[in-house]
């Protein structure tokens, strides 16, 4: 994935003009494990939103899998979607409506309309593989906080997409539940080679990651020059 | 399994109270307008029922005779005169080409000619004015029914009988069996032989009533071969007006249809029919309604879900096609369940309120053609009615959904 010169403003109209993001230039390189660091109201969930096509930039291209994605309608949007990314977001955002083992079927269900008994079970692997095979059946609100959000990021998996982009995934768990997330998001990048983007502002956590990727106002600081601590004002 | 079909389902399942108030609502509508249906159209064809029950679909008479136009005066124009002058006794002559002729014709199912006049009945000092019908029962009887009517005797027409009605029977104390003498204006009498007595469903036609073997009325009227009428029944009841303007073409003569003798009948019975049409067209806007209403609702609060959905690759399309479904099943679902009390409010009245005779005031007409088509439009309703918020469904941006 590759960003050139990406803005975003809001607004506009009535309200002001207020532009979150100035022009970001950000290459993913296939299988690399980045966190994504910067104080509150940085811009960082506008960015993810950005690179998982939910939003459009005002300004700048976005390619995914060397495709141009300005002026895709959102059917073809919604596809690259469905086909390139998974997302776990902060607060979980399972379906309550659906078992575990549903939920995690559900981008594929949902891109392609129906699934097969492959794909059940594959649904099925995924949920033994974080240790959650005897909550298949269950609902989400049967789950504890950290089964949820492990549920959430499997359920990213299901179709194989090339890039996670997960906002803030440990942003309500408790340390030590945030730390096994965390392993385990490590793990799956290992074990696969899938691309993970991490919004953080942990950086305890981000210290784990190969490679820390720091917005500030909208704008990126140079890769791996040290900014200060994100537990700092922003200005 | 499909996307579409199991996310509908579940979430229709999820919101437990939703999902029934709507499908009551649903219900309830639809148990009306079957209840209206099922009341008005039975009540509807037994009056038809009760109506044609001695009457032909189509009465062909002699063509009427019209003053001839006299000649105009110069500078004048005269359109028309249609005054009629005294109808004579007007017969149909060579009427045994006209019936073979119209029972070829389609939508015809059976003819028979008659032979009417009006006449005396007497016995033992009693005088009654009669209508004396000359048929032959064989024909007669597949026009109208007089099996149904039968009180006492044999449905038999042999020469020198009669079939009377049960009021004239009263009248003039016979029984099958006894005699009696028919008498005609133009001097025709004749002694004939009670071979049954009908109850025609009507006190003057039971008064009235007699019915003799055609060739009798035919020579005591004085119409030699003659007939005066050709009833003729026809397959399909509600196409009798267009059969009737057919045969006047075919035949050069005067058609009526049944609809036409029952003028006042059969517009009380279309006034009824677009009344009952009325409810039946607001109740279905109030369901449509009430559906979309509760479909809003549900799509404000699955804003989330739906959110989540769309942003994990759900085609709008798709969701578009969730909230349809939805709709589409709730009129499905909540027609099967308001079919259900319909019938059973409609049997119920029939049940509770009798004439005097025991046989039902209400008589319902509860087929599977009204259970059918009533899922059909409930159904279909259902989807047009969740075609709005099925659209705010998959409008719904998905970033507001994920950042709240
Ligand atoms: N829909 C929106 N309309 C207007 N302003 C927005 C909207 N979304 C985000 N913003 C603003 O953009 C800035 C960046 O927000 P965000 O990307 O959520 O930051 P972060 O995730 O780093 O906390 C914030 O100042 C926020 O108020
Ligand atoms: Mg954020």
């Amino acid at each position: 994935m590759t960003l050139e010169g990406v803005k975003k403003s809001y607004g506009g109209g009535k309200s002001p003009l207020v532009e979150v993001l100035h022009g970001i230039e950000l290459q993913l390189v296939e299988g690399e494990f980045a966190a994504l660091l910067g104080p509150s109201g940085s811009g960082k969930s506008t960015l993810l939103n950005i690179m998982g096509l939910l939003e459009t930039p005002t300004a700048g291209e976005l390619h995914i899998a060397g495709t141009a994605t300005a002026g895709l309608d959102d059917a073809a949007r919604t596809a690259l979607r469905n086909r390139y990314l998974g997302f776990v977001f902060q607060f979980h955002h399972l379906l309550p409506a659906f078992s575990a083992l549903e939920n995690v079927m559900m981008p594929l269900f949902a891109g392609q309309g129906r699934v097969t008994p492959q794909d059940r079970q594959r649904a099925a692997m995924l949920l033994q593989r974080v240790g959650l095979a005897d909550h298949a059946a269950k609902r989400p609100v049967q789950l504890s906080g950290g089964q949820q959000q492990r549920v959430a990021i499997v359920r990213a998996l299901m179709n194989r997409p090339r890039l996670v982009l997960a906002d803030e995934p440990t942003g309500n768990l408790d340390t030590q539940t945030a730390d096994e997330v965390f392993a385990l998001l490590h793990e799956l990048n290992r074990e696969d080679g899938t691309t993970f983007l991490i919004v953080t502002h942990d950086q305890r956590l981000a210290d784990g990651c190969p490679r820390q990727i720091r917005l500030l106002d909208g704008r990126l600081q140079p890769d791996g020059l040290l900014s200060p601590a994100p537990s700092a004002s922003g200005r | 399994m499909n996307f579409v079909w199991m996310v509908a389902w579940r979430l229709l399942r999820e919101g437990r109270f939703q999902t029934a108030l709507i499908l009551a609502g649903v219900s309830i509508g639809v148990g009306v307008i079957v209840y209206i249906t099922a009341i008005v159209s039975g009540l509807q064809a037994n009056i038809i029922e009760r109506t044609l029950s001695t009457q032909a679909h189509v009465v062909l008479r002699p063509a009427d005779i019209v003053n001839q136009a006299p000649l105009t005066v110069p500078g004048s124009v005269k359109l028309a005169d249609i005054a009629k002058r005294t109808q004579r006794e007007n017969t149909i002559a060579n009427w045994g080409g006209i019936v073979a002729r119209v029972r070829g014709m389609p939508n015809v199912s059976a003819v028979a000619a008659m032979a009417s006049g009006p006449g005396v009945a007497q016995q033992g000092g009693v005088r009654k004015s009669v209508v004396l019908m000359g048929v032959e029962l064989e024909d007669y009887q597949q026009v109208v029914r007089l099996d149904n009517k039968l009180q006492a005797g044999r449905l038999l027409l042999p020469t020198g009988t009669a079939l009377i009605g049960k009021e004239l029977a009263a009248d003039l104390g016979l029984q099958p069996g006894g005699r009696l003498r028919v008498q005609t204006a133009t001097g025709g009498s004749q002694s004939v032989t009670v071979g049954a007595v009908l109850d025609f469903g009507l006190k003057d036609l039971n008064k009235r009533w007699v019915l003799l073997p055609l060739r009798e009325a035919q020579n005591l009227l004085g119409f030699q071969r003659d007939v005066t009428e050709i009833y003729v029944k026809s397959e399909r009841l509600f196409e009798a007006e267009s059969l009737a303007a057919n045969l006047a073409l075919v035949t050069g003569l005067t058609a009526d249809s049944w609809q036409s003798s029952n003028g006042q009948l059969v517009t009380a019975l279309k006034s009824q029919t677009a009344s009952s049409l009325m409810i039946r067209v607001f109740v279905t806007f109030a369901v449509a309604l009430g559906i979309a209403s509760v479909l809003v609702v549900s799509v404000v609060q699955r804003q989330r879900e739906i959110g989540i959905l769309r942003a994990m690759g759900t085609p709008a399309s798709r969701i578009l096609a969730v909230f349809l479904l939805q709709g589409g099943l709730v009129g499905l679902f909540g027609s099967l369940f308001g079919s259900l009390l319909g019938a059973v409010m409609a049997e119920g009245i029939s049940r509770m309120a009798k004439t005097e005779d025991g046989s039902p005031l209400f008589p319902v007409a509860l087929d599977g053609e009204l259970f059918v088509t009533t899922a059909l439009i409930a159904t279909l309703v259902g989807v047009l009615a969740a075609l709005l918020p099925a659209l705010r469904a998959a409008r719904l941006d998905p970033v507001v959904a994920i950042r709240g």
